[in-house]
């Protein structure tokens, strides 16, 4: 039979791969799409806590002004004591959200689970381009290392702000830290611009090109849809970043003036040159970086979509029209970039335009958010730790999708523009919203990456506390915009309108320390579950999409006999079949008849 | 225990909801308000907060309802085999559809207002952001500003009449910074090489903060200012008294 002739095949296939190459070449510089999927997982979660740290000490100035951190302050900061000098302060919300979203969010979502599971759902053996797929982790690495370096070279790291609008970020003698690091900074995004765009391309070729037989654009999975309009935007977003960066470095080093008026100087330095605009930076930025607002959530979405399908054992409610709305958002995205300059002195005639396609845009997440309740609407529910941070992620997207309303209106805006109510909203969506989405998806292909279950008690500890505290620490930041507390200041507190808000923020300091060292937990479970953790076996969660019929983990081709698909991957309850699912690769009952 | 996370996720709308009821007990909300545009911006955001709250009760009920129901453990009927519903996803598109479409059209006239409507008369003072610091130029006697007798003011106390109409022109020396008066409600980004105007109606007397809200550098926490509003005799008795001090400082210096 062919599947036989399929499973021989797909041994000698992984023999010849395994003799090939030694360690280096098998975990390394592996071309294998689950190791380097592995690889991005592993290097973006330990960026996590380098961006949980830097967060932390942004907490604790908030919280006690000006005194000694501990244990972190000795070390960090021996030379003013223990303090946090108030350039530092710049750098470390800098870096916290260069970190989280350059070097954690995108490439766990795309680099991480777009690489593991894009072939193992469409059910191909590897990227349509394996070596191109090798170079886009490779290329994280001079990004890693410019990043990381910026911190030791003279001015400190990068500390114009993660959106480094200039001429802050453009003149040398505006702060120390647009010294080096704000060179060094510019070269690690371009970096992981580069990366991404090396992603994207292998995502799209493949999921076109590679699908098994009878899987059609309608039979995907959420996740795959996702990943495959991620890619597009970044696709389409990304080179003007990249042009945008390379402009803003020019100006740095070879004087040219693309972001610079005439005669513009900072600290007494010479005027420059000049001859461009600052506000040029703004609108180049924000084309890719509101785009990228959806890069960072899309593929949480599809994730979560999946989740809640599987564990509410029921079909996904409205696939069509999530297919449908995923791809409005690829298409409005491109046009809403202006809602995050309504006070930067465009012209308010634009900020109008600009307004009324962002009300818009919050249509498709509506959409999506009634379809997921949908979904859970007459299921029979496991909660497992996995379905938790899913129904997690629809509770908080909820409270982060709302929010954004408030910024969408344009005169409210004018108010809390830079207040921590903005603060609030994006961390409800990225936080809240994606990274609990993460910690579900680890959760839920766990057993697929290393053939073992993860521990569910400690698993739903771990989701409980965070869930507690990081609604204790980012909730309370609406009701401080709505006194008007502004983001970005070392010390809100000798403004008389704010002083009144610092027990506050303690308590949402305690919280934050708290919900960073929650994922102790998490780290404890994960590794020790690599090890220890119960045998998974193919499908421990009874799912239907294609992955799940691979071996836990896959070997060298992923699957074990050629994959033929006959129907979507969310036929679960299904009246065809005794089994309360109905995995993608089962033959109809007839045909089996036939046999 | 599965019940136990469906109340879990029901103290999410509880909590939310308490939060912002509890809020302005503690005078957590929106600072004094002093102008005649403010309760505007004020009202409208209440106007979405209210549309919001409700969407926001009702889907995280509705999520509460739905894992308590239909959770395997308590929950004796199969899973319903439905792959959704085209009425109700009409619905749940059009509905909101509008209510966006109405907050939209809604909001345009208070930033017309706010952003274009600009008073036709001549500048009250101009305000210049640099590193860290706000400065203003008032017109001396002559009324005119850029002329030998301004009144230039680098302290970061700004002065301004309340009970007609101000008109200021802002701008930046250096780098971007934005002049936020958070007791008028207004907020406007400066930018070096380029000139724009804000304007406001105070209603009130008293001294208010003038904060930094785009960052600026290091210093960027103490680019702060203090605004005290006057009325016009107060601001023109100040304004003529700063002016002859001014005036006798140049004299004492010419005559060193
Ligand atoms: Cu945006
Ligand atoms: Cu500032």
């Amino acid at each position: 039979m062919s599947t036989v002739t399929a499973d021989t095949h797909a041994h000698e296939h992984a023999d010849e791969h395994a003799h090939a190459g030694g360690f280096l070449s098998t975990y390394v510089f592996s071309l294998d799409h689950k190791i380097i999927g592995l690889q991005f997982l592993f290097s973006t979660l330990l960026w996590f806590v380098v961006g949980g740290l830097l967060a932390l000490a942004v907490r604790w100035q908030l919280a006690y002004p000006w005194s000694d951190m501990p244990i972190f302050g000795k070390l960090l900061f021996a030379a003013e004591g223990g303090q946090i000098a108030p350039e530092f302060y710049t750098v470390l919300f800098t870096m916290h959200a260069t970190v989280m979203i350059f070097l954690v969010i995108i490439p766990i979502l795309a680099g991480a689970f777009g690489n593991y599971l894009i072939p193992l759902m469409i059910g191909a053996d590897d990227m349509a381009f394996p070596t191109l797929n090798m170079l886009s982790y490779w290329f994280m690495w001079p990004a890693f290392l410019a990043f990381g370096a910026s911190f030791f070279v003279e001015g400190g790291a990068a500390g114009a702000g993660w959106t480094s609008y200039p001429p802050l970020s453009v003149l040398n003698s505006a702060s120390p830290g647009s010294l080096n690091g704000q060179t060094l900074w510019l070269i690690g995004l371009l970096c992981v611009g580069v990366s991404s765009m090396m992603g994207s391309v292998n995502y799209l070729t493949t999921i076109i090109q590679m699908r098994a037989p009878g899987m059609t654009m309608f039979r995907l999975p959420m996740t795959i849809w996702a990943m495959f309009i991620t890619a597009v935007l970044q696709a389409f977003a990304l080179p003007v970043l990249t042009a945008a960066g390379v402009m803003q470095i020019a100006d740095r080093e070879l004087g040219t003036g693309f972001f610079l008026p005439e005669g513009v100087a900072a600290n007494n330095a010479l005027p420059a040159a000049g001859g461009g605009h600052p506000i040029l930076w703004q609108h180049l930025f924000w084309f890719y970086s509101h785009p990228a607002v959806y890069i960072m959530i899309l593929p949480a979405m599809g994730m979560v979509s999946d989740i809640i399908a599987c564990f509410s054992r029921k079909p996904l409610f409205g696939y069509k029209p999530m297919v449908y709305s995923i791809s409005g958002i690829a298409g409005l995205g491109f046009i809403v970039w202006g809602h995050h300059m309504f006070v930067s002195g465009m012209n308010p005639m634009l900020g109008m335009t600009f307004m009324v396609t962002t009300m818009f845009i919050a249509l498709p997440s509506a959409i999506k958010t009634f379809n997921w309740l949908g979904t859970v609407w007459g299921g029979r529910i496991q909660f497992t730790t996995a379905m938790l941070f899913a129904l997690s992620f629809v509770s908080m997207f909820i409270i982060g999708g709302l929010s954004g309303i408030f910024m969408a209106a344009t005169p409210v805006d004018i108010f809390i523009h830079d207040t921590y109510f903005i603060v609030a909203h994006f961390h409800y969506v990225l936080f809240a919203g994606t990274a609990m989405a993460v910690w579900g998806a680890i959760y839920f292909w766990f057993p697929k990456m290393f053939g073992r279950m993860m521990n569910e008690f400690w698993g739903k500890v771990h989701f409980f506390f965070t869930f507690v505290f990081l609604n204790c620490t980012f909730y309370p930041m609406h009701i401080l915009g709505i006194v008007g507390f502004p983001r970005r200041l070392a010390d809100p507190y000798h403004y008389e309108t704010f002083r009144h808000l610092l027990p506050l923020n303690q308590f949402m300091t305690w919280c934050a320390i708290g919900m960073v060292a929650t994922q102790i937990i998490f780290a404890i479970n994960f590794f020790s579950s690599m090890f220890f953790g119960k045998k998974a076996g193919r499908n421990p969660w009874h799912a239907n999409s294609l992955e799940w019929m691979a071996p836990s983990p896959p070997g060298h081709g992923n699957f074990d006999f050629q994959p033929i698909v006959y129907r979507g991957p969310y036929e679960y309850a299904s009246p065809e079949v005794e089994t309360d699912y109905y995995p993608q690769t089962q033959p109809p009952p007839e045909k089996q008849g036939d046999d | 225990m599965n019940r136990f996370w469906c109340i879990v996720f029901l103290l999410v709308p509880i909590m939310g909801v308490a939060t912002f009821a509890v809020a302005p007990y503690y005078n957590i909300w929106f600072p004094r308000d002093v102008s005649t545009h403010g309760i505007t911006i004020d009202n409208l955001f209440m106007f979405i907060l209210w549309i919001t709250g409700i969407v926001f009760i009702a889907t995280e009920w509705a999520l509460f309802q739905f894992t308590w129901k239909y959770n395997a453990a308590h929950n004796p009927e199969p899973a319903k085999f439905s792959h959704g519903e085209h009425t109700l996803e009409v619905v749940w598109t059009i509905v909101p559809a509008a209510i966006l479409l109405f907050i939209a059209i809604y909001q345009m006239d208070a930033f017309a207002a706010a952003k274009m409507r600009k008073p036709n008369m001549q500048p009250t003072a101009e305000i210049t952001g640099r590193q860290f610091n706000w400065d203003v130029r008032y017109p001396g006697p002559d009324k005119e500003l850029h002329t030998l007798d301004d009144i230039v003011r680098y302290d970061g106390n700004i002065h301004m009449p309340m009970g007609e109409d101000v008109l200021l022109v802002i701008k930046s020396q250096d780098v971007l910074h934005s002049f936020f008066l958070p007791n008028l409600r207004l907020k406007q980004d400066v930018i070096p090489g380029m000139e724009q105007a804000m304007w406001f109606h105070a209603k009130d007397t008293g001294r208010f903060d003038i904060v930094c809200a785009e960052l600026c550098g290091w210093g960027h926490y103490k680019m702060k200012a203090r605004l005290t509003l006057q009325t016009r005799a107060d601001f023109d008795q100040w304004l003529a008294e700063t002016y002859q001090a001014e005036q006798a400082m140049t004299t004492a210096k010419v005559g060193q």
